[in-house]
């Protein structure tokens, strides 16, 4: 379980994050949605350690984020950011076994390498294991770096608008791997997704955030619901029932 | 902050248009997982296919539907047998390896090139301990004239050493293969130091600021001066990189200014002095604190040595070396310091190298053709040593103008650096 009491991150005296007072389940996908700005990827960050807060407090698991040190924390919770730049040349499967550092400390093990292999074959990347990062398409590079984050073998994992730069296709193969690694590997997943209805579809549970405010936190179905989505986003928004389940209108 | 700067109908849930770039290579890409992809159907592709039927041509079957629950494994519907363990071997029939140097085949190009880096650093050594010795090969004065040589052979094999572990560390810490610690103003503290006791003290400072106590007060200066800038700038609540970097490099070059100044105002026989100083020059070096510099070079590297592993991991950035468990800020101080340590000794064993460190470590990548600092560190070194050794022979047997070795790498080095950036057509 991540709890979150109190947190709060001020930017100036106008604009701030919270204070935000949250509990996401373990198990499942938890979808973090909002419009511009209401601060979802700056909790997710918050909650990966990767930034500071100003108050209250964060425990992931148990474990307090701004007490535990990092190293600790590196084999309970994973996070990746939206966008990774390295300067290193690197094959897609030795970034993966980056994601092992916080067990192995670098020296890779046979039992790291099975791992590593696993991670690699879950997201059905193991015919572009040796190509270079920079030799594979957005999607597929996307895929590799989820693919780290699940080698890194943590219980919690936080996703940063993963499917921004995907298609239509790849999103969907995505949000896909991410539900099985949810219920197959039992990992709790959390992610920034921008488009509702990816949300209503495969998050078992979705936080509404607007104004660095949680707004709303329940299933896709107490979510997703003409009021309730049309205050969050300031749009107009109706809710049909699609082929597939319930649907988001608001062309 | 992010947010805002999208535009709004990103909440739309369309991400295409921003990256038209990956459409193209996806369709174009012959890739087995793309193929399947595309076609929707059992691969053409050979190797994996027979085993591997369109792992992604099931977009509309239910996730659940693909893997026995429980497993954490490939989800190959057909090798229900061997659902549990990931295959231990690439197509090649490799074992399937992450590590630095992953093939068999890399392991060997690895060798080849430390082989030969070797073999052309003893070359460049043994040239310059025993070409044109006027003495016959094996008499008494062949080896007093080569003993004679040793000590500036040793000074490039520390010098090497300093300059190659430096720069690359220095390179992962700030995640730019363009930089090198000289711009933090060491090489400006060093000059305005010698042009100090000159101006102060006459022709008679160049020889004041030389001896071992004088060696270890520079040393002093110049890690004192990196430790103040990064304990300031970096340990602070919003420690800044880029920031320290820039401020690095103005004080640099208000030092260098100063230093400048002072220049103007000497005599034209006590600026010649000078500026024989302030080339780098094998011939600089003093033997009485030689054996010092080794042994702070030594405990600086072997240190540096030590978090090879940690520095790979620098090296993806702070986020990711942050998610992964370093404590991104302490291992940058602490990195830099011991960097600073080798700048120091470097730069007051033989005076300013600029590129003497970007085309070591330059060079290093593109040899070593790995991540691994372990296998990079020792690469640098070696191309450091031929650079130097080689260098130093050209200038004293064909030029005959020993000692300012300074000046033909930064010719060669500013001419890669130009050369590389042209090339690469981006920082």
């Amino acid at each position: 379980m991540i709890t979150l009491s109190t947190v709060l991150r001020k930017y100036t005296a106008e604009v701030a994050i919270g204070p935000v007072d949250l509990e996401i389940p373990s198990g499942g996908i938890t979808a973090l949605v909002g419009p511009n700005g209401a601060g979802k990827s700056t909790l997710l960050t918050m909650i990966g350690r990767l930034m500071g807060m100003d108050a209250g407090s964060i425990t992931v698991g148990g474990l307090d984020v701004s007490k535990t040190p990092s190293k600790e924390l590196a084999k309970r919770i994973s996070i990746l950011r939206q966008e990774n730049h390295f300067v290193t040349r690197l094959t897609v499967r030795q970034l993966v076994g980056f994601g092992r550092f916080p067990h192995s400390g670098g020296r890779l093990t046979v039992e790291d390498e099975r791992v590593i292999s696993e991670a690699i074959d879950f997201l059905r990347l193991d015919d572009l294991e040796s190509r270079y990062l920079d030799e594979l398409s957005g999607g597929q590079r996307q895929r590799a770096y989820v693919a780290m984050v699940l080698a890194q073998d943590t219980e919690y994992v936080l996703l940063d608008e993963p499917l921004n730069n995907l298609d239509m296709q790849h999103s969907v193969q995505m949000m896909k791997h991410l539900k099985r690694a949810a219920e197959e590997l039992g990992r709790t997943i959390v992610i920034v997704l921008h488009d509702i209805n990816f949300a209503g579809h495969y998050a078992d549970h979705i936080c509404a955030l607007k104004h660095g405010e949680v707004v709303a936190f329940g299933t896709p179905e107490e979510i997703m619901v003409p009021d309730t989505l049309s205050s969050i986003f300031n749009t107009p928004i109706d809710v049909i029932d699609g082929p597939r389940g319930i649907l988001a209108c608001y062309y | 902050m992010k947010e805002s700067a999208m535009t709004a109908h990103v909440t739309a849930g369309t991400p295409s248009g921003s990256s038209p770039d990956h459409d193209r290579r996806h369709v174009t890409s012959h890739a087995p997982g793309d193929a399947a992809s595309t076609n929707g159907a059992a691969l053409t592709n050979g190797t994996a296919a027979a085993t591997e039927p369109a792992l992604f041509a099931d977009a509309t079957a239910p996730a659940d539907a693909e893997v026995p629950a429980g497993a954490a494994t490939p989800a190959d519907e057909q090798a229900t047998a061997s659902a549990t363990e990931p295959s231990l071997l690439t197509d090649a029939g490799e074992p399937r390896r992450a590590g630095a140097l992953p093939t068999r085949r890399s392991v060997r190009r690895f060798w080849i090139v430390a082989g030969t880096l070797v073999v052309l650093a003893a070359a460049a050594i043994c040239g310059g301990l025993a070409y044109d010795n006027p003495m016959p090969v094996g008499s008494r004065g062949f080896w007093l004239i080569a003993q004679m040589r040793a000590t500036n052979v040793v000074v490039v094999i520390v010098v090497a050493f300093c300059q190659a572990l430096a720069t690359v560390a220095f390179q992962t810490v700030t995640n730019n293969r363009i930089l090198t610690p000289s711009i933090m103003g060491f090489e400006s503290l060093y000059r305005l130091v010698q042009t100090a006791a000159v101006f102060f003290l006459g022709a008679a400072g160049v020889t004041a600021v030389v001896g071992v106590w004088q060696f270890f007060l520079q040393v002093a200066l110049m890690v004192g001066f990196a430790a103040a800038l990064y304990g300031w700038l970096l340990a602070g609540r919003n420690g800044n990189l880029q920031v320290t970097l820039l401020v690095g490099i103005v004080m640099g070059g208000g030092l260098g200014a100063a230093a400048t100044f002072m220049q103007r105002l000497l005599t034209p026989s006590e600026f010649d002095i000078l500026t024989a100083r302030l080339i780098g020059s094998i011939a600089n070096a003093d033997t009485s604190y030689l054996g010092w510099a080794i042994c702070l070079a030594a405990v600086a590297g072997v240190l540096l040595w030590l978090q090879a592993g940690r520095l790979n991991v620098m090296s993806l950035g702070r986020e990711t070396a942050v998610n992964l468990g370093l404590n991104h800020r302490l291992q940058t101080i602490c990195v830099l310091l011991l960097v600073s340590v080798l700048m120091a000794v470097s730069t007051a064993l033989v005076g300013p190298m600029t590129f003497l460190g970007f085309l070591v470590a330059m060079l290093a990548y593109q040899l070593a053709d790995t991540y691994d600092h372990r296998l990079v560190f020792p690469i640098a070194w070696l191309i450091g040593i031929v650079v130097l050794a080689g260098s130093h022979f050209i200038l004293k047997h064909v030029f005959y103008a020993e000692g300012s070795v300074g000046i033909i790498i930064e010719i060669i080095g500013g001419t890669f650096f130009l050369v590389y950036i042209l090339r690469k057509g981006r920082l």
